[in-house]
């Protein structure tokens, strides 16, 4: 079987867009301490549930993006092929 | 050589931007794409929405009782007023038009999956310009307000920091319209493999759940989410 300089780069982008996504552990970890820690605190003061879910969910928001970024760079890496 | 066709597949699953119509401008090709036809149709929708509005209240005298259309208006621009009051306090005035104004338009990007156009905000150069504005707005309070402080506030707090700084400034914008496009883009992708890859009874009734999460939860968040960083942004720069 013969594999071409062209073939081995698109093989190794797809590689380094599966590891690019290696990046969505962060925000996972980071957006389940948010929502525990926003359960702990709703079962603190259940009166103040609307305003803690809501800088909870814009916490979690924010803390989404570098797992995004991982998203966006496999996305490059898969269909614009910068290196083919 | 692309990817092999997979033969399981039946339709090749589609997420990108189309052409529509390919014109010549600057020595340049160019490309009216979907993304510019949804902003197209999207601003005429808000046009068309704010036209008839200020038609209809115009000639609204204090003793009416208000319609449901007065009401429904009026609690979104205290809840408007609210949102902008919360980050800016008593600024808030001055920034609530443009606050107002890009919330619609990036809720009504975000929510125009739904009738199946594609999200002009899952392009980056939409999505890029919008952190542009930002950007723009951002730096030119600072100058209004801070004069020479807006440039000598990059060393603070050690010289040493100055590149960094800088750095800081500049990545503002990126991230901002990164993360509005990379949700989007996320959502349009899952929903595009769930259209193109599942047999015809897998879409009928279940992409509606993907179309809450990725549509409708995914949009409106990330729409709030822009103006309040939007509006943090700004809030660092005003004393």
């Amino acid at each position: 079987m013969n594999i071409s300089g062209q073939d081995f780069i698109y093989g190794c982008s797809a590689i380094g867009a599966g590891l690019a996504l290696i990046a969505g552990i962060g925000p996972g970890v980071g957006q389940g301490i948010a929502a525990g820690q926003g359960a702990a605190a709703v079962g603190r003061n259940p009166g103040a549930k609307s305003d803690i879910t809501s800088t909870m969910l814009l916490g979690q928001a924010v803390a989404e993006t570098t797992g995004l970024y991982g998203l966006v760079v496999a996305i490059i890496l898969m269909f614009v092929k910068p290196f083919g | 050589m692309g990817m092999m066709k997979i033969p399981m597949i039946a339709h090749e699953p589609d997420f990108m931007i189309h052409g529509v119509l390919k014109y010549h401008a600057f020595g340049q090709e160019l490309w009216i794409s979907d993304t510019t036809v949804g902003a197209w149709i999207i601003t005429a929708v808000l046009l068309l929405f704010g036209f008839i509005v200020s038609r209809k209240l115009k000639h609204v005298s204090e003793s009416d009782t208000p319609g449901l259309l007065q009401s429904g208006l009026e609690i979104a621009m205290e809840a408007l007023e609210n949102m902008t009051a919360g980050i800016l306090g008593a600024n808030n005035r001055r920034f609530m038009n443009y606050i107002g104004t890009i919330f619609l338009f990036i809720l009504l990007c975000n929510l125009s999956g739904l009738v199946g156009l594609r999200a002009p905000t899952a392009d980056f150069g939409v999505t890029f310009l919008l952190g542009l504005f930002t950007f723009f707005i951002v730096n030119y309070q600072g100058l209004k307000n801070r004069g020479v402080r807006h440039f000598t506030s990059l060393f603070e707090p050690i010289p040493v920091l100055f590149p960094i700084n800088v750095i800081g400034e500049f990545a503002n914008p990126i991230s901002i319209s990164l993360r509005l496009f990379a949700n989007l883009l996320s959502g349009v992708i899952i929903i595009g493999l769930w259209y193109g890859m599942m047999p015809w009874f897998m879409k009928i009734v279940l992409p509606a759940a993907l179309h809450v999460y990725c549509d409708l939860f995914s949009g409106a968040i990330q729409t709030y989410v822009f103006c309040m960083l939007t509006m943090v942004y700004i809030n660092d720069k005003m004393e």
